[in-house]
Parts: C-alpha cells; sequence; structure tokens
C-alpha cells in the first residue's frame, strides 16, 4: 500500500531554530528520503506564498495566503510504500523523531482509479 | 485492621495511560462500585441487534466460537464487515439446521467453512469484487463444501491477530474496547451500547468507523513483530482491564466476566507471557468478590464484608494465575498487573500484611509514576506507621479533582482527630461523587462524624 505522511510544522517553531540545528535536521531528513520504500517526497514553501482560490458569489476569488489560517501549516509530504499501516507509522515515527516539533498525519493513498460519467 | 473509609481509589472516566506501559491503578481490596439499578424500560423504538440470537442449545457455542469464525474469516476476507456478516449466516445456518441434522463433530470448523462458503457466495453474486479476488476463485475451486466439513479442524486460531488489530493504537481508545467487545466477545451492538450508556446509533457508527479505517488505513491483522509486541501487548492488556473496570452500565451486560472471558483467551493464546497472566488474576481476584461488595443498596467495604459470600473458586484460580505470572516473571521485576494482581492477593489474606502491600504499591509507583499508586501506599503506611505518616504522603498529590483522594484524605484526618477538616474533606469528597452508593456512604460517614462531635460537646 501507499500512504501519504503529511508533515505538519509550526511557524513559530521553525523561526526559533537556528540555522545549523535546521541543517542537522535537513540532512537526517534527507537520508530517509533516500530509503527504497519513500517513492516520492514534496517540500512546500512557507504560507506566505500561498495563494488560495475559491469561490465566491459567481466568480473565482483569489486570496493571499493559505486556506486554513493557522500557524500550524503543511510543509511538505512524502509518499511511502509499506505492507500495512505499521510500517508506514514506523517511517512517520522516524521523521517525526528527527523534528520534536513536527506532526506527521499518515493517510492511506486511495489507489482506485477515479471514474466518472 | 481496619479498611480506609475511602471507596476504591479508580481513576475517574481516564483512558489507561499508553506509555508508560500501565494501566490505571486501582485499590484491589475494594473495586467500583456498580449501582444495582433496575434496568431502564427498552425504548419500543429501540433499533433490533442486528446479530442473530441462536436458540439457547447454541448459544454456548455461540459465545465460544464467535471470536475464533470472525478471526478465521478477517484472515480470509482481509476484511472486519465482511468477516461479521459471513459468521453471521454461518451461525444462523447452525441454528437452523443443527437441530434436525445434529451437531457436527467439529461445530468450529463447521461454522468457519460455511461461513467461508458464504462470504465466497456473496462475493460471487457482487461480481465488482469477483474480479479482484484470485485467492477466492482459487477456493471456489478447490474447496467443495463437503469436503472443507471434514477437514474443517485445520483451521487456524486466528484470534490473537484479531485482538492486535481491534487494540491497534491507531484506533480511538472507545472504539478499540467496542471492536473488541464486539468481534471477539461476540456481544452485540446492542449490548455494547447498552453496557457503555450511549446510543445504539452512536456505538454502531463507531463500530462501522473503526472497521473501515481498518480496512481503507490498512491496519495490520497480525501479531506485531518482536519490536513492536511489548507496546502493542500494552495497548491489548489496557482494553481489558478498561472492559473489565468501566463497563458497568445499566448492571445488564456482565462486562467484568466478559474482559475475564478476554483474559482467559489471552492467556490461552500468549501462554508466556507474565504480564497475561497478571491481569487474568487481578481481574479474577477482584471479581471474587462481586456478590459481597454490596448489602441491599448499600457499599461494604472489604473488612465488613461477609467472606462466606466471596468466590473461593474465583480466587483460587486468581491465585493460580498469579502464581504462574510469578513463575513467568523469573528474577525481572514485574509488570504492573502482576504486582497489582500480588497486591489483590495479598488484600484478601488476614490479617493483612502492610509492610508488603505498601512494598508493592512503591514498586507499582516506580512503573507507574501515578498519583493516584502513591495515594495507595498512603493507605497502607497509614496502616503501618498511623494516619499521620499517611496523610504526609498525601500531601500536594496532584489529585484535587479525584473524590477518592478527598475521601481517603478525610478518613485520615478523622482518625488524627482532626474533625473539622475531616468533615471538609468528606464534603469535597461528596461534591465529586455522583449520586449512588457511594455518595450515601460518604454521606453516612460525615454523619457519623457529626455525631461523634455532638457526643463529644454533649459529654
Amino acid at each position: 500500500m501507499r500512504y501519504a505522511l503529511l508533515a505538519y510544522g509550526n511557524v513559530d517553531d521553525r523561526e526559533r531554530r537556528s540555522d545549523e540545528e535546521q541543517r542537522r535536521i535537513n540532512a537526517a531528513v534527507a537520508e530517509v528520503l533516500e530509503r527504497p520504500n519513500v517513492t516520492g517526497w514534496l517540500r512546500l514553501h512557507g504560507t506566505g506564498s500561498a495563494t488560495t482560490v475559491r469561490h465566491d458569489q459567481g466568480r473565482t476569488l483569489l486570496t493571499d495566503g493559505p486556506f486554513l489560517d493557522s500557524k500550524d501549516f503543511l510543509g511538505g509530504f512524502i509518499l511511502v510504500e509499506a505492507d500495512d499501516l505499521d510500517g508506514a507509522l514506523e517511517v512517520a515515527g522516524e521523521l517525526q523523531e528527527l523534528q520534536s516539533t513536527v506532526a506527521i498525519e499518515v493517510r492511506p493513498v486511495r489507489e482506485e482509479p477515479l471514474t466518472g460519467a | 485492621m481496619r479498611e480506609p473509609d475511602s471507596p476504591p481509589p479508580r481513576e475517574p472516566s481516564a483512558p489507561p495511560p499508553r506509555e508508560p506501559s500501565a494501566p490505571p491503578p486501582r485499590e484491589p481490596s475494594a473495586p467500583p462500585p456498580r449501582e444495582p439499578s433496575a434496568p431502564p424500560p427498552r425504548e419500543p423504538s429501540a433499533p433490533p441487534p442486528r446479530e442473530p440470537s441462536p436458540q439457547p442449545t447454541l448459544e454456548r457455542v455461540f459465545r465460544d466460537d464467535w471470536g475464533r469464525v470472525v478471526a478465521s474469516l478477517v484472515g480470509f476476507l482481509g476484511d472486519i464487515e465482511r468477516a461479521e456478516d459471513a459468521a453471521q449466516e454461518a451461525f444462523a445456518a447452525a441454528a437452523e439446521r443443527w437441530p434436525s441434522d445434529g451437531r457436527p463433530a467439529n461445530p468450529t470448523g463447521w461454522l468457519i467453512a460455511t461461513a467461508r462458503h458464504r462470504a465466497i457466495d456473496r462475493i460471487r453474486r457482487e461480481r465488482t469484487l469477483a474480479a479482484k479476488t484470485e485467492l477466492l476463485r482459487r477456493e471456489l475451486r478447490d474447496e467443495p463444501e463437503e469436503e472443507a466439513m471434514d477437514e474443517a479442524a485445520r483451521f487456524p486460531d486466528e484470534r490473537l491477530e484479531l485482538i492486535f488489530t481491534c487494540c491497534h493504537p491507531a484506533l480511538a481508545l472507545d472504539a478499540q474496547v467496542g471492536l473488541t467487545l464486539r468481534t471477539l466477545g461476540g456481544l452485540s451492538t446492542d449490548e455494547i451500547a447498552r453496557a457503555f450508556l450511549v446510543p445504539f446509533e452512536t456505538m454502531s457508527k463507531r463500530l462501522t468507523r473503526a472497521k473501515h479505517k481498518i480496512r481503507d488505513a490498512g491496519i495490520p491483522f497480525a501479531v506485531p513483530p518482536d519490536r513492536m509486541l511489548p507496546d502493542r501487548l500494552d495497548a491489548v492488556l489496557a482494553v481489558v482491564y478498561l472492559i473489565f473496570n468501566e463497563g458497568w452500565g445499566d448492571g445488564r451486560i456482565d462486562l467484568s466476566g466478559e474482559a475475564i472471558r478476554l483474559g482467559r483467551s489471552l492467556v490461552e493464546l500468549m501462554p508466556d507471557e507474565a504480564e497475561a497472566h497478571g491481569l487474568l488474576a487481578l481481574m479474577l481476584l477482584g471479581h471474587a468478590r462481586t456478590a459481597a461488595r454490596f448489602r441491599g443498596r448499600e457499599l461494604v467495604l472489604l473488612d465488613d464484608q461477609d467472606r462466606s459470600l466471596w468466590d473461593e473458586r474465583l480466587i483460587e484460580a486468581g491465585r493460580a494465575s498469579l502464581t504462574r505470572a510469578l513463575a513467568l516473571q523469573g528474577s525481572a521485576p514485574g509488570g504492573p498487573y502482576l504486582v497489582q494482581a500480588a497486591i489483590a492477593d495479598l488484600h484478601l489474606r488476614t490479617p493483612r500484611d502492610w509492610a508488603q502491600i505498601s512494598l508493592l504499591y512503591e514498586r507499582l509507583e516506580r512503573i507507574t509514576d501515578s498519583p493516584v499508586v502513591t495515594m495507595n501506599r498512603a493507605i497502607a503506611v497509614a496502616e503501618r506507621e498511623g494516619p499521620a505518616a499517611g496523610l504526609a504522603l498525601l500531601d500536594g498529590l496532584a489529585l484535587q479533582g479525584y473524590r477518592y483522594y478527598h475521601a481517603t484524605r478525610a478518613d485520615l484526618l478523622r482518625r488524627l482527630g482532626r474533625i473539622r477538616d475531616a468533615r471538609a474533606a468528606y464534603a469535597r469528597a461528596l461534591e465529586l461523587t455522583p449520586a449512588g452508593p457511594e455518595q450515601r456512604f460518604l454521606q453516612r460517614r460525615l454523619e457519623r462524624l457529626a455525631d461523634a462531635v455532638g457526643e463529644k460537646r454533649a459529654g
């Protein structure tokens, strides 16, 4: 099965971290991302760069900023191949231990084809 | 020796802590009271239980085999919902055929084989699914019904896999509890809902959601690998102990008995796990005094209990489990259930060995780091060294919202002759105690205290 590991960070925590600390964390995370069971990953720029598109009274409305106004933000996600949830939770646990302030939401990937009319 | 005034300390509605691996400590000398109230009238509009209600002659088979049949079907189909549906059909078929055809030589095997065939039939009808299940098509070819019946005994017992699935920590605790009772205990959704005093719809949704999560998220149907086993076993034991402790409900569902049945299954499936034996011992020793715990509607503390009402058979079984747990433990320090079972055992002996009891609480304190355990140790210390020593241990514990803390304090203060302080502590305990036998018990203590003061003044 494939699982998406959604890594949520907190704006304040990120600002508090020193460059050196961040580099150390990045190196350790990079090591995990090299593994064969990690089939893909993306890092996202901060929510300051986000634009949200929505519908408002019959027309498309753009707003500057993330959809959810929160100090917590989706920092990136990782795709993992695992036999079952435990396999995905182990990878998530490792990543979480590397960055104690990050929370990781594990979601199974919906594999069946998208069918419509 | 007197028992302290406090009714049993019992972590109020807190789920058992997962880390460190410790169950909520509970004073084994006085387990939680059950309100012996009449069952509420059944709602006429209450939905009928979805589960079949087999004839009385089959009830025993049903209760004993439901878990095995469902577990085997989950292993076969990979989906709990389908497994339950198929198992239900098999039990219904048994109820229909056994009375006339006679009971098969291997009822469990018959039920599993029949359920598998029902499941295959159903899937065959649902063509979209049939395409996916190569395994099932193979079974259709290779397993004609009669042959399966003959070889029924070869189905392995997969209940342990199912227990670990149901108690997976990715599921909410209440879902773990409900699922375990439903799939392994064979209780109907309706019974579980009544036991936990939630509407049928709520419990039904909770169970359905959990089953879907198991399926969609790929929660494994397997005994965890060694590196995960200690944590996962703790989760399983915590669920069983929670069922034992929490499910008083309206008194019609014997959840304590249910938990003991689960505990017996666990030691059968994991005969080398000391903590599984320890948990079973703890539950048996507590359950042995059920009949003695109430006189009419009033709570009876351990020292006042009529010992002839204790179930000697259960006490013996509990002690045998404890002995087994201790033997398995060897020289290693025991886990929280074993230690609690040892304490429960000591509480049943006269005279009580308070020195040993407080020593064991000290050990439990180190394992659980729980203030409730410290409180229990304070009770034992008060018996051994006097109420002042016990009171000193109580001071400053972070249990201000815990009614048994105040009840315990009240008792020690009373024994020290600090009547005004005692009265205030009883009043605080009463504020925190819901209406019922415990409240009446505390009320009586408070009144007696007032009488004593009155006599003192009069004299």
